[in-house]
């Protein structure tokens, strides 16, 4: 026992190195804790910069037309007037139609996936509808300009002008893009988005809820309907404002199908822009500082937008797991 | 009449059952329906100097853009050595070092940063690569996906590492490893193959994206020798042929079409595949 104890002691000066040594291991515990902070720390920075180098190169567009330039509806390079206004309201009027067919058959899609389908064909079919969000928007495009566009002139269109005429949405000319076209091909690109969050949360309610709802002589459809539904409705919403956040920066695909014309009109069927689709075709183009400027400025009011719905989003989603989780 | 109830009840749970899965097929389908129209259109018109051959001047039929194949490849490097490292060490640090509050921060950021609307990151690369030396680049375009890439980078090594058993840590620390010793020649291969998987979907991701490169690497007729000029890329020129009024555009931009989604879609299957083979002989 002492002798073991001397050696032990007789050794320690030579040990002195090694100390050291692991000493500076743990520094360097530090150092790889100070590297991987730094680079996480970019991050903020990148985003902040975005913020940053929006706000200032709108600054000319800001100082002109301060508030103005969100309620005025001329955009006129030839006499550098500039306001948001039509793209604001072809941004929301697109979004609004792509909800309108996203959410129903999202929710629907999803209630099938985690209600009904077992386990194995519904982790296939998310799968494919994973897939299906991978495609790459320039690619919806594609399809809208030779297959949604023609078909909107020739089928759609006449169809809903015969049934829904009356109403000011389905009058005047029809071209085959516009604001429902858009809309549709947006519905299309959301729905993967819908289907995904929402399927994650309806898995997460747990079992009993269903149990006891069928117990109690509800039918399935019943016990989905008013009390998995219900339970789940937060994340639900979170997976629609992140929907929302989607279609409303969505770019490439709307471009291509929403017609390019600066429009306020109740029609559907009339083609226009939106923020970004704004931002996409005219950004190369503009030659004055303030036209660049009023486009950046664009710019800062869709990230705004979409910096917002994220957030909320991210905090219905979590709030809806974590309450999963505890129950 | 209570009969009469139930009757409707089942029948209404009938009803909605069946239109919940008329809803998913209906959704499934449109894939199919994509997947058969680009590879019906694109077949057609995919050849051997699709691959090879600059693009012929408007009017003349024939050519290819094999000047933005190498421009969309030279994109993709540039910006996996932008976005990869820093998606990495982030992950590393959520994973393995993040204390509360920061942890949180950079987490919620990521996820508004993968939030930001592509063409608002181009406006951002724009200012940040364009302005200062006034003109487009492919340095520029690179920089903007590399951005793209982050959050996505970020997420899934965090998770990947995450999945790594907490005991092959201790054991490595129990022999006296230092922690980053543990991460680096033990908690990183563990969760190599995830890590690796997570990387390239995020770079098959920025791949198709057309909005960041419109107004950053721009386009061009030619081949774009070096970093510092414009540069055709193949989701850029696809969008330019299907806007334009040519037939023989529109040919060329569903053979684009069909390389682009046979790209974005062979990386995520082969990577689900490997992955599902890989988690299974984790046993994560």
């Amino acid at each position: 026992m002492s002798s073991t104890a001397t050696t032990f002691d007789s050794a320690a000066p030579p040990e002195a190195g090694p100390r050291a040594f692991i000493r500076r291991l743990r520094h360097g515990d530090e150092v790889a804790h100070t590297i991987t902070l730094v680079f996480a720390a970019s991050i903020l920075l990148v985003t902040s910069t975005i913020v940053y180098e929006l706000w200032t190169n709108s600054h000319l567009s800001r100082a002109k037309f301060g508030w103005n330039f969100l309620w005025t509806r001329v955009w006129d390079p030839i006499f550098d007037n500039y306001g948001a206004l039509p793209y604001i309201y072809g941004t929301l009027v697109t979004s609004a139609i792509a909800l309108v067919i996203a959410v129903p058959l999202g929710l629907a899609a999803a209630t099938f996936l985690a209600e009904l389908a077992p386990r194995r064909i519904s982790d296939g079919i998310a799968f494919l509808i994973d897939l299906l969000a991978a495609v790459p928007s320039v690619i919806y495009g594609l399809l809208g300009i030779f297959v949604v566009v023609p078909l909107m002139r020739t089928v759609v269109g006449p169809v809903l002008k015969r049934t829904l005429g009356f109403l000011p949405f389905f009058q005047g000319p029809n071209y085959g893009v516009g604001f429902l076209t858009a809309g549709i091909v947006l519905s299309i690109m959301v729905v993967p988005f819908i289907i995904s969050v929402s399927r994650e949360v309806l898995l997460t309610v747990p079992r009993d809820q269903r149990e006891a709802a069928l117990a109690l002589g509800a039918t399935r459809w019943e016990a989905t309907w008013k009390v998995v539904v219900p339970w789940a409705r937060t994340g639900i919403l979170g997976s629609v404002f992140l929907a929302l956040a989607r279609a409303l920066g969505e770019t490439m695909a709307v471009t291509m199908v929403i017609g390019n014309a600066t429009v306020i009109s109740a029609s559907l069927f009339s083609p226009g822009n939106t923020i970004a689709s704004t931002i996409a075709s005219q950004f190369t183009e503009a030659s004055g500082d303030l036209y660049l400027s009023a486009l950046i400025e664009l710019g800062l009011v869709l990230f705004l937008i979409t910096f917002i719905l994220n957030g909320l989003a991210r905090l219905l989603i979590v709030a809806t797991e974590r309450g999963g989780q505890h129950a | 009449m209570s009969r009469l109830n139930l009757i409707w009840r089942k029948s209404l749970n009938v009803l909605m059952l069946t239109l919940t899965g008329v809803a998913a097929l209906l959704v499934v389908s449109v894939l199919f329906l994509i997947l058969g129209y680009l590879l019906w259109n694109g077949g057609k018109s995919l050849n051997w100097a699709f691959f090879t051959q600059l693009p012929k001047p408007v009017g003349e039929s024939g050519g290819g853009m094999a000047n933005a194949i190498i421009g969309s490849l030279k994109l993709l490097l540039l910006a996996a050595l932008i976005g990869l490292p820093i998606g990495l060490l982030t992950g590393v640090y959520l994973a393995e070092f993040g204390g509360k509050t920061f942890s949180f921060i950079t987490r919620y950021t990521t996820d508004l940063l993968n939030g930001v609307p592509s063409i608002v990151i181009g406006i951002f690369a724009y200012s940040v690569a364009v302005l200062p030396v006034k003109h487009f680049s492919t340095f520029a375009g690179g920089f903007a996906l590399g951005v793209m890439v982050i959050p996505i980078t970020v997420r899934s090594t965090e998770e990947f590492l995450r999945a790594v058993p907490g005991t092959l840590r201790e054991g490595a620390m129990a022999l006296g490893a230092s922690k980053w010793r543990t991460i680096a020649t033990v908690v990183l291969p563990a969760a190599k193959g995830g890590i690796i998987t997570g990387m390239l979907l995020s770079l098959a991701r920025v791949a198709g994206e057309t909005a960041p490169l419109l107004f950053t690497a721009f386009n061009n007729m030619y081949s774009s020798p070096g970093w510092g000029q414009p540069t055709a890329s193949l989701p850029v020129v696809l969008y330019t042929y299907a806007s334009g009024p040519y037939d023989d555009w529109h040919r060329q931009a569903w053979a684009a079409g069909l390389v682009l989604l046979a790209l974005v879609l062979v990386a995520n299957v082969g990577t689900r595949l490997a992955l599902s083979r890989g988690g299974a002989a984790r046993g994560v």
